[in-house]
Formats: structure tokens, sequence, C-alpha cells
């Protein structure tokens, strides 16, 4: 067991992947000499060299069309975009080529590469590098989306995601970076589309994605010493969604609460919602509640950013006025 | 595919044709870093001693300002500061070549241009503060914001050169950009449109031979500058620390436009002096010998050099100056330690021209949240969480 900071262990899980299959290559702008903008891959070139580790020129669109046909070949590219919101600037090879190759060659073309990118907020970068773009990239069909928020389900989804006959987008959100976790030793496997279900009470059910997750577990944490009990469910994996374990929570506590980052307009919680109100209906106590960011671009400032993602002290106070 | 699993070698310098050479039948050069006045055959610069003397000033000011404004973000005043140190001369030589009703499109690091452009000073640092997106009306100023999504401001300044034409207007526009950004697929696209519909726009690009880490061969095997001739304009490329030289190239080049011929694209060939950003540190990627080697070529040193020489400046003149420098110094010091924090609601302005049903709702959600807290916005967010 080990405790590693989230940066770390996107380093490790990626390293895993490297030494256990030498199809796996690493391609992004500054990942390789510089070690990544965030420090998320140092090392990396050191160890398996310039013809599996490539810094780009700065053209998304090649780096992502190249992965596609280089997963061609055979091989399993792991692809990153520095920020997700540029993810922007290459989405034709997202959402038009990468995730309908499958289906359009009938089955016969498998593209088993993976997006890795930095998510969301939190660092006070502004409207066009700290969007959580969760609510675009689940729309996409034939596109997996994980949000690991720990170092360990880093880790053990990115392996999972390599070894996935599928497209997968991993978004790393960025404000976990300097976070530290346990991480336990040797080789990590997870398995995408399964949820974790962090605490169980019986009053509210928090259902969280990425840098929300650590909030949610906390605002859960203060309404307890309130004596309100809260399920806290982090979904880890968008696409494939894990509802089984959603609906149990849900019916353990009749009420749901999405904490989401994304903008609220068609954000993920919208979805979770509406398979609650489909499949869980009698279950429910109340009305579901969405805790979001508004339906504005993030500003840089801090105390404006801290306004618009949501804070503890919203979640906690949003959920306890709604359970009056 | 095979793969070549041969591990530990780290990257090596790239196997030919660098484009970093820049030979000198292709740099256009007026003054050499040594302050001596050169005549190029193609691009003749008249000056006078008054207007030599306003450069200075100018390039004196803008590193100034520049420097202060990476202290003011080592005391953590600014979020973020990306620094033109080295760009002095590509950026005011450009930016003074340009009429007041041309229109320029920078990046995060034209401080120099948005300088030349009426922009003050403390509009930038407000930008870097995150307390505004800038706050200067590009319509006023003909410079619009600073872009960072790189390249996308090629496009922009591409459709804003066919819209002029429309008007009749014999403006011209600037599209800056740097080595790294020449390889989005956006750059080229906006060489395709210039071309193809006669636009009249200069494509300046800041050759400062780094893309955070990532040095120009990354980037392109043939000099940038070339690269025109692909797309059917001409290419040009300038010793971009020679503020004589960017000035005299972009004037020309703003006139070719203006004028109907089309689009320019002019390489001005520097260096960043300084790391990518405050939060990088080069000294991961990058030798001190080459920072060195630049030194030598420093864009004010040599314009200092060429007029003390001439008798155009004299002591006097030069303290004046380092005076105003550190007078600009301190007001943007002042300016920026004073500088009020946003009103938390107008986070919901400007989404949209007329409202938005949502939005609006949103507003009046936070309102009333907020005026359940004596101390609002910081009780509100409580930062703690990460
Ligand atoms: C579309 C996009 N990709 C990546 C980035 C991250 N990024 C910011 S600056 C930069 C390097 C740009 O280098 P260059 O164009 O040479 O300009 P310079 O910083 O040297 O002035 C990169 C890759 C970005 N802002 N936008
Ligand atoms: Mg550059």
């Amino acid at each position: 067991m080990a405790q590693l900071t989230y940066r770390d262990a996107v380093r490790r899980g990626i390293a895993q992947e490297m030494r256990r299959d030498e199809r796996v290559v690493l391609i992004g702008e500054d990942v390789a000499a510089a070690g990544g903008v965030f420090k998320t891959t140092p090392g990396l070139l050191e160890e398996f060299g310039p013809r599996r580790v490539l810094d780009a020129p700065i053209s998304e669109q090649a780096i992502l069309g190249a992965a596609m046909g280089a997963a061609m070949t055979g091989l399993r590219p792991i692809a990153e975009i520095m920020f997700s919101d540029f993810l922007a600037v290459c989405w034709d090879m997202v959402a038009n080529e990468i995730a309908k190759t499958r289906y359009m060659t009938d089955g016969q073309v498998s593209l088993p590469l993976v997006i890795r990118t930095a998510n969301g907020g939190g660092l006070r970068f502004g409207g066009q590098h700290s969007q959580s773009v969760e609510n675009w990239a689940m729309a996409v069909p034939g596109l997996k989306v994980v949000l690991p928020a720990t170092p360990a389900d880093l880790i053990g989804l990115l392996a999972a995601a390599v070894r996935d006959p599928d497209p997968v987008l991993v978004l790393e959100p960025k404000a976990l970076y300097p976070v530290r976790g346990e991480v336990p030793d040797g080789e990590l496997l997870d398995t995408l589309g399964r949820a974790r279900v962090l605490r169980t009470g019986g009053d509210a059910t928090l259902v969280a994605v990425g840098a929300m997750v650590p909030r949610a577990v906390t605002a859960a944490e203060r309404m307890a010493e309130q004596g309100v009990g809260c399920t806290v469910v982090d979904l880890r994996s968008l696409v494939p969604l894990d509802v089984r374990t959603l609906l149990d929570a849900v019916a353990g506590t009749g009420r749901l609460f999405t904490v989401e980052e994304n903008p609220r307009l068609c954000g993920w919680g919208a979805e979770i919602a509406s398979i609650v109100a489909e499949e869980a209906f009698p279950a429910l106590r109340g009305p579901i509640v969405r805790i979001t960011t508004p339906h504005i671009p993030l500003p840089s400032a801090d105390t404006l950013e801290d306004l618009a993602r949501p804070s503890v002290s919203r979640i906690t106070d949003t959920v306890l006025k709604a359970l009056g | 595919m095979t793969v070549d699993s041969t591990a530990g070698a780290p990257t090596t310098a790239p196997a030919h044709g660098s484009p970093a050479d820049a030979g000198p039948p292709e740099l256009v050069q007026l003054l050499t870093p040594e302050g001596e006045r050169v005549d190029h055959p193609a691009y003749s610069l008249e000056t006078t001693p008054e207007e030599l003397r306003s450069i200075y000033r100018d390039l004196v000011l803008v590193r100034r300002f520049d420097s202060e404004a990476t202290s003011l973000q080592r005391q953590g005043e600014l979020g973020l500061w990306a620094s033109l140190l080295g760009q002095e001369a590509a950026q005011v030589g450009s930016g003074r070549a340009m009429r007041p009703t041309d229109y320029a499109f920078p990046t995060y690091r034209e401080h120099g241009v948005a300088w030349c452009k009426g922009v003050d000073p403390l509009n930038l640092l407000g930008m870097f503060r995150g307390v505004n997106h800038g706050g200067w009306d590009p319509n006023e100023k003909n410079f619009h914001l600073y872009t960072i999504v790189i390249g996308s401001q090629t496009l922009h300044a591409t459709g804003y050169a066919m819209g002029i034409t429309k008007d009749g207007a014999d403006d011209a526009v600037i599209a800056y950009f740097g080595d790294g950004a020449s390889s989005q697929g956006d750059v080229s696209e906006a060489f395709t449109f210039a071309s193809v519909y006669q636009a009249p726009v200069v494509f300046f690009c800041q050759n400062n031979q780094w893309a955070i880490s990532e040095p120009t061969e990354k980037q392109t095997r043939v000099p940038l500058y070339q690269r025109a001739s692909g797309f059917g304009f001409p290419g040009v490329r300038v010793d971009g620390n020679d503020v004589l030289a960017c000035l005299a190239v972009t004037r020309w080049a703003l006139d070719h436009a203006r004028t109907g011929q089309g689009p320019v694209l002019i390489e001005a060939f520097t260096y960043r002096m300084g790391a990518h950003t405050t939060s990088d540190d080069p000294t991961r990627y990058r030798i001190a010998e080459e920072l060195e080697s630049w030194k030598l070529k420093d864009p004010i040193e040599r314009l200092k050099a060429y007029l003390v020489r001439e008798g155009w400046a004299d002591s006097a003149f030069l303290e004046s100056v380092e005076a105003e420098s550190e007078q600009l110094a301190r007001r943007v010091r002042e300016g920026v330690r004073t500088m009020p924090d946003p009103d938390p609601s107008s986070i919901f302005e400007n989404v949209y021209a007329e409202g938005h049903a949502l939005v609006d709702e949103e507003r009046e959600g936070y309102l009333a949240y907020a005026s359940s807290f004596v101390g609002a916005a910081a009780e509100i967010t409580d930062g703690e969480d990460d």
C-alpha cells in the first residue's frame, strides 16, 4: 500500500499498461520531454523511449485522428488532450469517426484506444480551460466515459480502458491532481461501469462523479453531525452506467440529489433523474434535486469560480432545505 | 505496424533540415545585434531620431511592465502571467506598423501589441488576476480579446478581413500566432481562406523557438515562412529582435494586404527568454546556453547602442525613460493591489443578449441564497474542498 497523488497515479497507471503490453503507446502535447504540463507523465519517455512516448505538434485533430489510424493497426494508443475543453477542437474525430467506426464497419474494425484529458474547474483557468465536458461526451453513442475520483480508481479504470475493445474517454478531474490516496501494491485492474457506494445513510442519496465526489462525501459527513444520514454513490463511469447500484441506493433513501460540475442544461444528472423517475418512481418520497454549476461559462476569479461550482456548503444547504 | 520497444533513448535532435537555422539570406534585418544600421534591398525604412526614441521608449516600458507582472504573479497578485520577455521588438515593431483602424487578433502573449493599440496594462493584469475578461472594448481599440485556444484567432482575423472589404475600407488585419500554433489545423485553414478570398490579413508568427516544452523542430521541418508559398502568398522571415525590420516588413505587408493583393505571412524569428508562463519551469526541457546566445541579440540593447552611437540619445533621455518605466511599474503595482473584486452576481451577466429563463432563475436563486448569509459570497463558497 502506498500513498500516491492522483497525478502520480496517472503515471503509474500508464506505466503499468505500457510494461504489460508493448502495443500501448502514449501521444500528446508536452507529454514526453517535459513529462506533461500537469506533471502526470514524467519518466515515461526515459523508460519507454521516443517511439512509444511521443510529443505531438499542437494538432488535436491529428492526435486523435492518428490514434484512430494507429489503433486500426493493432496498437493501443493512449492519446492525451491537454485540457478537455480542447476536445472541441477535435470533436469530429471523437463523435464522427472514433465512436462510430465499429458500428459503420459492421463490427469489423475495433478501436481500442483511450483518450485522457484534464477536466473541470478549480484551478482558476477560466471558461476555456475549466469546463466539465462529461455531458458532451456521454451523448455520443459508441464512446465510453469514465471519471475516476481517486488515485486507485484512476489506475484501475485506466487499465480497464486500455484493455477495453472500445474507445474510452478518461476524464481526470484536474482539481484532484495534487490529492493523495491509498493505492494497493501490484497491478490494478478495475471494471468499467461499476459504481461505488462510499457511505450509507437513510435520509438522502447523493450521486456524484469526479471532483464532486470528495465534496459530496464531506457534505454527507457534515450532515451526519446534524443527524441527517446520506448515502453517497460515486458513479465512476457514466457510460456504461451502473443503474443497479443507483436504483438500490435510491430505494434505500427515497430521495435523490445529483452533484454535478457540468453546467445545468443536459448535465449527466438529468439522465440519472430521468432513469430514476422512470424506474424507481414509487420509491421516491420527494422531488429529485440537481446541484450543478449554473448555465454559464466558468469565470476565472477564485471567488466567482467557487461560487459557480457546487461547494460543500451549497450541497449541504440544498439537501437540508429539500429534506425540510 | 511493428513496435520498436527499444527503451531508454531520450528525444534527440531532429535528423535533418533544422528550421532553427536562421541563415542570413532569408532573414530581413535592418539593425544588427551590435546596433549597426544596415540596408535591405527590399525593405527600406525612413525614420527620424524622434521616432526612434519613441520606439525605444515603447520597448523599455513594455519590458518593465512585463517584468512587474511577473513579480506580481510571484507575490500572489495574479493567477498567471505569460511573459513577452525577448519578444518586445516583434510586438512593438508590428504593433506600430498598424494604423489605428487596422485590427489585431492577439494570442495571450501580445502585451506589446496591446500597448501599441492603447490598451491599458491594467486591463491585461485584471484578466490575469481573474477579476475580469480584460475589460477593454475590442471595437474601440481594434484589438480583440486574448485568444487562448491555440490558433483559432487566425480564422477570426481572416473572417474579419473578409468582412471589412465589404465595407470598402482599406484597413487591414493582423493575426498573431506562435510557432506551435502553426501546427493547428485552424491556421492552415485560415491560410487557405485568406488566399482564396484575397483577404487583407497579415499572419504574424512569432517563432520564439518554443511551444511550452516543444522546440520548433517538433512542429515543422521547413522554415515556417516558407509555408506561405504553398498557399500562394508571400512569406518573409524577419529578425524578430530587430524592431526596425519588424516595423518595415509589417508595414509593407499591411500595405500589400490593404491594396487588395491578399495575405502575407511574416515569421518573426525571436526567442522566448522566459518560461512559457509563470507555472512552467523551462529548465526541465531546455539548455541554458541557448538562452545565453539569445541574450546577445537583445532587442532593446541594439536599438540603444544605435541611438547612443548616432548621438540621438543622451543620458538625460535614457534616464527619463528609465524613470518613466519605474513610474509605470508603480502604477500597475498599485493598480493591481487595489483592484476591486468582481460582483458575484456578475457571473450571470452576458450569457445571452436578452437573458435566458434558466440563467435568470439561477441568478435569483443565488441572490436569495446570498441574502441568507451576512458575509455573503465568502461563506457560500468556503473553497475548502479539494
Ligand atoms: C487548442 C489548444 N491546444 C493546446 C493548448 C495548450 N497550449 C497553450 S500555449 C501552447 C503552446 C503554444 O506555443 P506557440 O504557438 O509557439 O506560442 P507561444 O506560447 O510560444 O507564444 C499550448 C500547447 C491550447 N491552449 N489550445
Ligand atoms: Mg512559441
